[in-house]
């Protein structure tokens, strides 16, 4: 009898911690979701926009879910990320998506998307003012993209394909 | 027959590039320039230039479109702008820069239902051929160009932004083209001669 209650109790606890893992794993996969869309206005994001590691190259590229030729690239970016991540490149995509549509549209996009990049939602209405702070020459049009290390900067008003973006992206590692 | 194929592609390419570079910043015009006149068809079938309004002082030439969400953003506050500036000599002029073979969404059928709509009373016009907005320098939408008539031509006044805030047009801290307007009916000179502001890229 002691025998069978030792077992039920044992089932009931192997039971319990089951159930209490895996929702810690639930959590924890919704909790990786939300690290993964950090919200910062323009003072927050310029770290990302100067060195923050002296040895990497850095390519930022400005997009939006509603920016048809941004989409269209995004793919590249991607693809430059993996296959350069071992030669200390990192591509890092700053969303311009309007705030109210994180939910509606950006995260879903994500997650269709499964990016493997890190993804920012730059949120800051004063455009007038960081425009120029990242790029005197930028109109404020999107796909824009800037490619930077410790020695080079360079700034790009336009579209790329994966060869184009590759043949960029090899002047500041070669 | 490969050879071909490679060849193409690269034409493909090349001429893709060459596009793209057509684009690119520090072209069209910058303030106190003589802008050009147009002739472009409006959404009532009608050709439509700055010549046909005798009586303006000047215009307010607005790049725009249906499918851009910051140009939808800001629908509602070009049609104050032409309601505010219509009568006092500053009309505003839409342009729709736009390749339709790529957005569809900015054809003339489209542009006519948007116009109805949203009751547009300011004139909706094509750029076909896309001859207009590299003159310009347009390179995003919504993109504005503030025009003051004078002897010599629509000189630019102003260009940029609407104002700035696109995401909440009741938050708004800094109306930029009202500014310059206002300072061109008095006589003064344009507080803030140019802004930048996000937009979507000029579809080619």
């Amino acid at each position: 009898m002691n025998q069978l209650v030792k077992l039920v109790i044992l089932i009931f606890l192997s039971l319990g911690n089951g159930t209490t893992s895996s929702n810690s794993v639930t959590a924890n996969a919704m909790g990786t979701a939300e690290e993964e869309l950090k919200v910062l206005n323009f003072e927050e994001l310029q770290s990302y926009l100067n060195s923050k590691e002296a040895k990497k190259t850095y390519v930022v590229n400005f997009w939006a879910t509603w920016c048809a030729p941004c989409v269209k690239e995004l793919p590249y970016f991607e693809q430059l990320n993996t296959n350069y991540s071992n030669a200390d490149v990192e591509v890092i995509l700053v969303s311009l998506d309007f705030p109210k549509h994180i939910d509606s549209k950006l995260k879903p996009f994500l997650k269709k998307n499964a990016l493997n990049s890190e993804v920012i939602l730059l949120d800051d209405i004063d455009s007038n003012t960081w425009i120029p702070k990242v790029d005197k020459n930028w109109s404020g049009a999107i796909p824009a993209t800037i490619i930077y290390n410790k020695s080079r900067r360079q700034f790009y008003e336009r579209s790329f394909n994966y060869a184009e973006l590759e043949t960029e992206l090899q002047q500041f590692i070669k | 027959m490969k050879n071909t194929i490679k060849i193409c592609l690269a034409l493909i390419a090349f001429l893709a590039l060459a596009s793209f570079t057509n684009v690119g910043g520090g072209h069209g015009y910058h303030v106190g320039d003589i802008a050009t006149d147009f002739k472009l068809e409006n959404i009532d079938g009608k050709m439509v230039s700055m010549a046909d309004f005798k009586d303006a002082k000047g215009f307010i030439v607005v790049f725009t479109c249906n499918t851009c969400p910051y140009a939808v953003a800001y629908e509602d506050r070009v049609e104050a702008l032409n309601k505010k500036y219509a009568d006092q000599g500053y009309p505003v002029i839409a342009i729709m820069p736009n390749n339709t073979d790529v957005k569809p969404g900015d054809n003339m059928e489209a542009m006519q239902a948007r116009a109805k709509a949203k009751g547009f009373t300011f004139p909706y016009l094509m750029d076909k051929g896309q001859k207009i907005y590299p003159q310009y320098g347009a390179t995003k939408t919504p993109h504005v160009y503030v025009l003051q008539r004078t002897k010599k031509g629509p000189q630019v006044k102003y260009i940029g932004a609407i104002d700035d805030n696109y995401q909440d047009a009741s938050a708004v801290n800094k109306r930029y083209v009202e500014d310059a307007v206002d300072a061109l009916l008095q006589g003064e000179d344009v507080p803030v001669e140019t802004t930048r502001a996000i937009g979507c890229s000029i579809k080619v």
